[in-house]
């Protein structure tokens, strides 16, 4: 049985490849877009997105975990070493806002020009939370946090590699992983469930307001995060490694994608359909340049891309169990819920439809960074936590 | 409905009855059913049950759900009573979304409890021959049907071989009838009854 992961040479290159190409992108962009809006705008929609993303392993851990699932434990070091990704992926993230805010740019966030403030009622109503020093701490708080979890949650379980197998060490070792998933739910919900899409995202739209937004990002990011695992699995199983996993395990990450993608679909119907009924102005504005304006291609392809493929294509046994057909709807969702985050930064900021090159070429940059970051991770340590107690029930598992 | 019959054993463990199912098979005898206290994981795949169908039937109900929510609302709104609500135009389909949702849920769901119960024969008041009381209790039951070809001391000694213990002989209805379980009795026995009467 393989057990050590070591990185292909063709991996490395396509990462590296992946990188540079994302680089170029910016350095074009720097020239082409020097000084304008849309430069930001990019860096910020990227960052975000796939800091979220990598972000769900460690909330697939937690999740699991908590409900004391065993299935996932045969693939567990995957997710693990995606969310090895998020300290850069927030380092990069912090630097992206901490610019938009700090660096004498209004264009992104509005709310951070003092003049504009004064002058409107709105946004002096918001100003004890929409205001510099909140955003900092709370975006410095909440990006320490996730590290600080994810980093633990990682530690704790490659030194548990390390344990003699008894049954008081199973027992620790299930409290130990409830207690720190247990703190680190309750960060997730108060940021991703709560504040942090408001302060990232929803403050582009300084005047508008929606109590769905956050729960609508986390599933966006939710859904692609776990066709992310899937694309992990999936690769490593093709190249001979995790031999425990099987089409039951993939079976059980498609039923998860399908079920995600109509949740996702529940949340931008609930959030779409009472502005619509209401049919306030306030509430209205954030849709009119989105439905009536020049984005409503984007906006009913979105729909297309993250409700009507996933619904249609997973909904068979055959496919969920499929690898090639598995990988495919993978990468359709997780390039759909970018395109999503594409047109929730750029209506705002940018106001015009564009041909996004500049944004996917960054996206594909971060791709390649992600991928080489959990390359490099899924070899620090082994594939199969073979001390977690719930093991077994992982291998026999049979949908 | 016909009266057929049928050669029965009891098991008393899974792990027996697993390789006594796949030596039925590879023996060439006629397995009328397995039955077992608790769903066994994986024993339709031992017993060569193709794949179900229902959810094929449920996604048909589903879209037969969507359709009828749509097109009657959309009929009403439209054609039958044209009222102004609220300034929204006569087709509003996000209004339309969650009728649109309850009807199909409720057209997959009731449609595939049906479908399930028309293909598993159940219904109330529907009765089955029973081939062994403790069926459903702690022992798992294998029924052989007895064909013009099958010696039934052939299949007794096959089935002490196996590991099966109280192997008996039974003629009974294969099919369903209407009765109760307390009082009636299956049909043909009920004709020799009357005949005797």
């Amino acid at each position: 049985m393989k057990d050590q992961f070591v990185v292909p040479a063709r991996l490395r290159k396509t990462s590296f490849v992946l990188m540079g190409v994302g680089l170029l992108t910016l350095l074009i962009g720097l020239i082409a877009f020097h000084g304008e809006t849309r430069f930001w705008a990019g860096l910020l929609q990227n960052s975000s997105f796939f800091l979220l993303i990598t972000l769900a392993s460690t909330f697939f851990i937690a999740a699991t975990t908590l409900a004391h699932g065993g299935w996932q434990i045969a693939f567990r070091r995957v997710p693990e070493a995606i969310s090895m990704a998020v300290p850069v992926l927030a380092a990069i993230l912090f630097v992206v806002v901490m610019i938009l805010v700090f660096g004498g740019r209004d264009d992104i966030y509005h709310w951070v020009n003092g003049h504009h403030v004064a002058e409107d009622k709105i946004l002096t109503w918001k100003s004890a939370f929409l205001n510099k020093g909140f955003f900092t701490v709370a975006t410095i708080l909440t990006l320490g946090l996730w590290v600080f979890f994810t980093l633990k949650l990682r530690k704790m379980s490659i030194e548990e590699d390390g344990w003699d197998l008894r049954p008081e060490t199973g027992r620790k070792l299930l409290w130990r992983n409830t207690v720190v998933c247990g703190g680190f739910l309750v960060v997730f919900t108060l940021s991703v469930g709560s504040t942090t899409p408001w302060i990232w995202l929803m403050s582009i739209d300084a005047h508008w307001f929606s109590t769905m937004y956050s729960w609508y990002t986390f599933a966006s990011t939710w859904v692609s995060g776990l066709s992310l695992i899937a694309l992990f699995v999936v690769y490593l199983k093709k190249h001979g490694y995790l031999s425990y996993v099987t089409e039951e395990h993939l079976h059980d990450l498609g039923k998860f994608m399908f079920a995600f993608s109509i949740f996702w679909t529940y949340l931008w119907f609930s959030q779409y359909m009472l502005i619509w009924y209401a049919n306030m102005p306030e509430e209205t504005e954030y849709f009119q340049p989105r439905v009536w304006g020049q984005w409503r291609p984007i906006f009913f392809l979105n729909l297309l891309i993250n409700f009507v493929t996933p619904l249609l294509f997973l909904m068979k046994r055959d496919t969920k169990r499929n690898y090639t057909a598995v990988v495919f709807i993978a990468i359709v969702i997780i390039f759909g819920h970018w395109l999503d985050f594409w047109q929730m930064v750029y209506p705002g900021t940018v106001k015009n439809l564009v041909f996004p090159w500049y944004e996917f070429g960054l996206g594909l940059g971060f791709v390649g960074l992600i991928i080489f970051l959990v390359s490099n991770q899924l070899t620090k340590a082994a594939l199969v936590p073979k001390n977690h107690p719930y093991l077994k029930e992982s291998i026999i598992h049979h949908t | 409905m016909a009266v057929k019959k049928f050669v029965v054993g009891l098991f008393d463990d899974e792990a027996v009855l697993f390789p006594a199912v796949k030596k039925v098979r590879t023996a060439g005898y006629k397995l009328h059913d397995v039955y077992t206290p608790f769903p066994v994981h994986g024993l339709d795949h031992a017993m060569g049950l193709r794949e179900t169908s229902l959810h094929t039937a449920g996604f048909i109900y589903g879209i037969t759900g969507t359709t009828t929510a749509l097109s009657f609302m959309s009929w009403v709104f439209n054609v039958d009573w044209p009222l102004n609500i609220g300034g929204k135009p006569h087709f509003p389909l996000p209004a339309f979304i969650p009728i649109t949702f309850e009807l199909t849920v409720l057209f997959a769901a009731v449609g595939m409890v049906m479908t399930f119960c028309y293909l598993c024969q159940l219904m109330p008041g529907v009765k089955k021959h029973i081939f062994h009381p403790r069926q459903t209790d702690d022992k798992f039951v294998m029924v052989i049907e007895l064909t013009e070809k099958t010696n039934a001391e052939e299949v007794k000694s096959f089935l002490t071989a196996a590991g099966a213990h109280d192997i008996n002989e039974q003629k009974a209805e294969a099919g369903w009838w209407f009765g109760r379980y307390d009082k009636d009795d299956e049909p043909y026995l009920r004709k020799i009854q009357t005949a005797n009467a």
